[in-house]
């Protein structure tokens, strides 16, 4: 699998780790249990597009918003993860 | 028909004609008291105890592929119970006890080999760790013995004992570990569920989960509708997607782990060997082959192939431990999907949906619990609530803060 960094180009994935999911949102310090469950341990993990975060950690050490095809490991689209809106 | 040495030599003499298919190829019936979605291993041992155990009979496993074609037929065929905490330990022991009496129990022969399973350790600091884990083991009653460097050099010749990097120190050994034949066991367990009057419906994919008022009340087919009074999901590496038809998100990812086997050589390695310093671990087939495995990829997919670096990185520790190795050549190779879960352990459980139950989250390890997983989930299903065994393996444990992670990683899928 290889990942088109948008500042390094394209390399192969041994150059990046993956921390997981992108855009799970983290709830407010004081937000009861249960959003904090679901924060922490539920995911949608689904078989098709998914959006991730990769960290380019041999290369320019940025970190990215990977979308990837679950069933076919496709790269769909990379963006620096500093661009997301916040 | 029932396999002996007299079925043999009666069929041997007779050409072989007369064997007989090992399970029924049956048309869905419209509705069963319980439905099993997933013909793998745990799917279908859960059918099996549920007959044996409960005298529930009325059961159809129903499998999107072929019987073997998911994990139980794609793992390197590991078995132990060298577990630390005590929500595995009791539950992992039972599922080895059921192995040494399985080729019995289901009149099938799955080549249960007890050669041991040895955990090398490399440093003082992992010593003593092993040396913790085996005190736990010992007073839950399992097998347990450290052995010292002159020990491990004596039983597992061929290993960079004096490496400078990661010299071998010793390691934890439980005898009663080992390896099972995995296709026999989708086989065995396919075929002694039938002989109890299990339907298993091969090729039939569930595409919906039917629930009325809370209940479930049967499931969506590509064969059409069965109705069921319950519903058991053993999905493995499809966990999410299936629940997903209920309504239901889980604590888990989907991750594609790879096995590798070399070319057959002489006998080599006689018992299973794991590296401390890296994620690797080998044992030799009876056709001689070197079955290698190592981490998982580390990224979601349901792809079932993983990628090249993890490929790299399993030879690399290979030839670390055993330098004669790099003159050996790979054969094959394949991945599998698996659920990680948050905390590398394994979910047996009710759900909140009323008649539906849940098996998943099995990680890189639920091959060698496939008999006791079958047991505790039969259980469950029967009765409407764990037994003791599976107590700790709750789908709330997230939620109330009783996880049960083995290795310390959090909620990390990937580290598991
Ligand atoms: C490479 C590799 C090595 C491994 N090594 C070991 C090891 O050494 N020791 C160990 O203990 N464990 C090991 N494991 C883990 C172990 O194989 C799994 O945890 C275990 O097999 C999962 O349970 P199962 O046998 O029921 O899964 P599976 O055999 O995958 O069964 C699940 C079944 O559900 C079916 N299914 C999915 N969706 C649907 C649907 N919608 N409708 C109908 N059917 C559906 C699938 O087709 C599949 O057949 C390994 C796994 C892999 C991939
Ligand atoms: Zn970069």
């Amino acid at each position: 699998m290889r990942i088109p960094c948008p500042f390094c180009g394209d390399r192969g994935n041994e150059e990046f780790t993956v921390l997981g999911a992108a855009g799970l949102a983290r709830p407010a310090p004081e937000a009861d249990d249960a959003a904090w469950h679901d924060y922490v341990h539920l995911r949608d993990n689904p078989a098709g597009a998914h959006r991730e975060l990769w960290h380019h950690v041999f290369g320019c050490r940025a970190w990215l918003v990977v979308e990837r095809d679950t069933r076919t490991h496709a790269v769909l689209s990379v963006t620096p993860a500093k661009e997301r809106a916040a | 028909m029932h396999y002996s040495v007299f079925s043999l030599l009666r069929n041997a003499l007779s050409g072989n004609r007369s064997w007989t298919p090992a399970w029924r190829d049956p048309e869905p019936k419209p509705a069963y008291d319980t439905v099993i979605v997933g013909g793998g291993g745990h799917g279908l041992a859960t059918a099996y105890y549920l007959a044996k155990e409960h005298g529930i009979t009325d059961v159809a496993v129903v499998e999107k592929g072929y019987i073997g074609s998911g994990n139980v037929g794609r793992n390197t065929t590991i078995i132990r119970s060298n577990y630390l905490l005590p929500a595995n330990t009791p539950f992992y022991e039972k599922s080895l006890q059921l192995w040494e009496g399985l080729e019995q129990d289901i009149n099938y022969n799955a080549m249960v080999s007890q050669r041991g399973v040895l955990n090398l350790c490399h440093s003082d600091a992992q010593r003593d760790a092993y040396a913790r884990r085996g005190n736990a083991m010992q007073l839950a009653g399992v097998d347990a013995e450290l052995l010292d460097a002159a020990q491990v050099r004596a039983m597992v010749p061929g290993l960079d004992m004096d490496n400078a990097r990661f010299p071998v120190k010793g390691g934890l050994l439980q005898r009663r570990g080992g390896t099972v034949r995995h296709d026999a066991v989708a086989w065995g367990y396919a075929r002694a569920a039938d002989r109890r009057g299990v339907d298993i419906l091969q090729n039939t994919e569930v595409t919906g989960i039917l629930v009325e008022g809370g209940r479930v009340t049967g499931v969506e087919t590509t064969r059409g509708t069965i109705r069921a009074k319950r519903v058991g999901l053993a999905a493995a590496g499809n966990s999410s997607r299936v629940a997903a038809m209920a309504g239901l998100r889980l604590p888990i990812e989907s991750h594609v782990l790879q096995a590798f086997v070399s070319e057959a050589v002489k006998p080599l390695i006689h018992t299973v060997v794991t590296f401390g310093a890296g994620h690797f671990y080998v044992s030799q087939s009876d056709k001689g082959g070197l079955v290698f495995g190592g981490d998982i990829d580390g990224y979601n997919s349901y792809a079932q192939r993983g990628s090249l670096p993890v490929v790299e990185d399993v030879m690399e520790s290979a030839v670390a431990l055993f330098p004669a190795f790099s003159r050996l050549r790979y054969l094959r190779q394949w991945g599998g999907i698996m659920d990680m879960s948050m905390d590398g352990s394994p979910i047996i459980d009710r759900t909140p949906v009323d008649g539906l139950f849940l098996n998943c989250g099995w990680c890189y390890g639920g091959f060698k619990a496939t008999p006791a997983s079958g047991w505790c989930f039969a259980h469950t299903i029967a009765t409407g609530a764990p037994h003791a065994l599976n107590a700790g393996f709750r789908l709330d444990r997230f939620a109330t803060g009783r996880v049960v992670d083995e290795k310390g990683a959090g909620a990390q899928p990937n580290l598991h």
